[in-house]
């Protein structure tokens, strides 16, 4: 997810681009802003919602009850033919043979020199795989895509769907008084994918979120979106959560946001996203960007993506300068207030030998120094439902 | 005493040869959730439209210019402690600093309650 919109390709898209749930949003009082190519809500006004509006109190109700996200922003893709594992293993450091049928797992989409082009979910479906990818790099993602795989391969942009978040320790509850699939709610374990129906509404639902809570994703027929919204935020736990309490949930859940803390620049090893290099093909390689991935993995990174607790209430943003002592040792590549720490926090690059737990260092704004420590991340704990 | 506007929402509010300085209700409630303050620090020279304080939501961090020129003589203690006021009470208890009136002058280009009122009604 990203506000820079320099990545979008503006001829290939309509005049202005609407969101299936734009006037849904306006109606139920989301101050809409330009984000991704489209207008997206930014927060709501608290008029009709128990949560009271604005970023603090989407936040915290998110974290308490449960939050609906509209992400129909975000690329979904399905990609299949003869070969597609393979195709897509070369252009994406994940092993596929390990990924079960109905199963979602984080990746990466890597250019030549290693760098992050884009972060994405990969699941295998039936007699495909479904990606999500970041709507302001969804255009880019998809011209990289036509250009790697062969031509039997086929990708299809599911532009007639819309997707929704459902985030929060209540999302189960009243998700779960709508769907009926393949097997029952409470089955579905975080990263899995199922087929479920929502009053007549053919939907495909996984356990994953970007917010670090418990929660749903929700891909459905984007003539539906309006309806299943509404049913949703009908449910005493739900509310309308817009972009700016997304942002901050994503923090302090420590997990990177595309066009900010990752970026074509950086390489997964510096960005501390392991997890998102299959351990099998570390050394094997055999995809794009893995001689650069290589050489970091056995050296060791310059530098190191870490979470900075910060002293005070002043909130260090993007682009302020880290340092230790007289030293600039790096910079703040995402940062705000964390409304449930009740202090500032912030994710930074900095060299690796400042990137220790409990590390003293300063950031400077304003011409001022904060006091801050490198702390792990995520700064809140997860709350994802891995099965009793 | 009266009170003034800017076509950058702050209010300053006349009485004698002090003023008193704060963002109107239109601005906190464009800003969101208001989570820090950092106003200037008393004896500190400001011009008129140039950085008095800065405002942080938890979304972004925003400039309040000075309405006049003049010299701070006190910041608002209360904003230490719950910058939340400006959220709740942005023409009242939330006010940011007093200053000294350097021209007298230059209330005359500001705007009357009336005319800001038009003001936000065309944006």
């Amino acid at each position: 997810m990203s506000d820079d919109l320099s990545d979008t390709h503006p001829d290939d898209l309509p005049e202005k681009q609407v969101l299936p749930l734009d006037a849904w949003h306006r109606a139920q009082g989301g101050r809409m802003v330009p984000f991704a190519g489209y207008e997206m809500p930014i927060q709501y006004s608290g008029e009709h919602l128990e949560h009271g509006g604005g970023i603090v109190g989407e936040h915290n109700w998110t974290r308490t009850r449960a939050g609906l996200f509209d992400v129909s922003h975000m690329g979904q893709l399905l990609i299949s033919g003869e070969g597609a594992e393979a195709a897509l293993e070369a252009l994406l450091p994940i092993d596929l043979s390990t990924l079960e049928l109905g199963m979602q797992r984080y990746s990466l989409l890597l250019n030549e020199e290693g760098g992050v082009l884009d972060d994405l979910m990969v699941s295998r479906w039936p007699n495909e795989f479904y990606l999500v990818v970041n709507g302001a790099t969804k255009w880019d993602d998809i011209a990289h895509l036509r250009e790697h795989l062969p031509d039997n391969v086929t990708l299809n942009h599911l532009q007639d769907r819309a997707l929704l978040a459902l985030q929060g320790p209540e999302a189960f509850a009243a998700l779960d008084r709508h769907v009926e699939g393949e097997f029952p709610l409470s089955s579905l374990v975080f990263m899995k994918f199922g087929r479920f129906t929502f009053d007549g509404v053919e939907m495909m639902i996984s356990r994953s979120g970007y917010t670090g809570e418990d929660g749903f994703e929700i891909s459905l027929p984007a003539k539906d979106a309006e309806k299943v919204a509404t049913i949703l935020c009908a449910e005493p736990e739900v509310e309308p959560i817009g972009l700016g309490a997304r942002d901050s949930l994503r923090l302090e859940a420590g997990l990177p946001l595309y066009g900010h803390d990752l970026d074509t620049g950086i390489d997964p090893v510096s960005a501390r996203l392991l997890f998102g290099l299959a351990k099998s093909r570390r050394e094997t390689g055999g995809w794009m960007g893995h001689a650069t991935c290589a050489k970091m993995l056995s050296e060791g990174s310059p530098t190191k993506r870490v979470g900075l607790k910060v002293e005070g209430r002043m909130p260090a943003r993007e682009g302020s300068l880290v340092f230790s002592g007289d030293t600039e040792v790096g910079r703040v590549t995402s940062g705000g207030f964390s409304p449930t720490l009740g202090h500032p926090i912030a994710m930074a690059y900095v060299a690796s030998e400042y990137a220790k737990k409990d590390t003293a260092l300063q950031i400077e704004v304003r011409k001022k120094r904060l006091e801050a420590t490198v702390t792990p991340m995520p700064f809140v704990p997860n709350n994802y439902y891995r099965g009793e | 005493m009266s009170r003034y506007y800017t076509d950058e929402h702050e209010w300053i509010d006349v009485e004698g040869d002090t003023a008193t300085v704060g963002i109107t209700d239109y601005a906190q409630e464009q800003l969101g959730d208001i989570v820090f303050i950092e106003l200037p620090e008393v004896g500190t020279m400001v011009d008129k439209g140039g950085d008095a304080a800065v405002v942080e939501s938890v979304k972004a961090a925003s400039d309040v210019y000075s309405p006049i020129t003049g010299e701070v003589v006190e910041g608002n203690p209360a904003l230490e402690e719950d910058p939340a006021l400006v959220n709740t009470s942005p023409e009242e208890d939330g006010w940011f600093f007093k200053m000294t009136i350097g021209d007298k002058a230059e209330l005359e280009g500001l705007m009357d309650a009336k005319a800001y009122e038009a003001f936000i009604a065309e944006l």
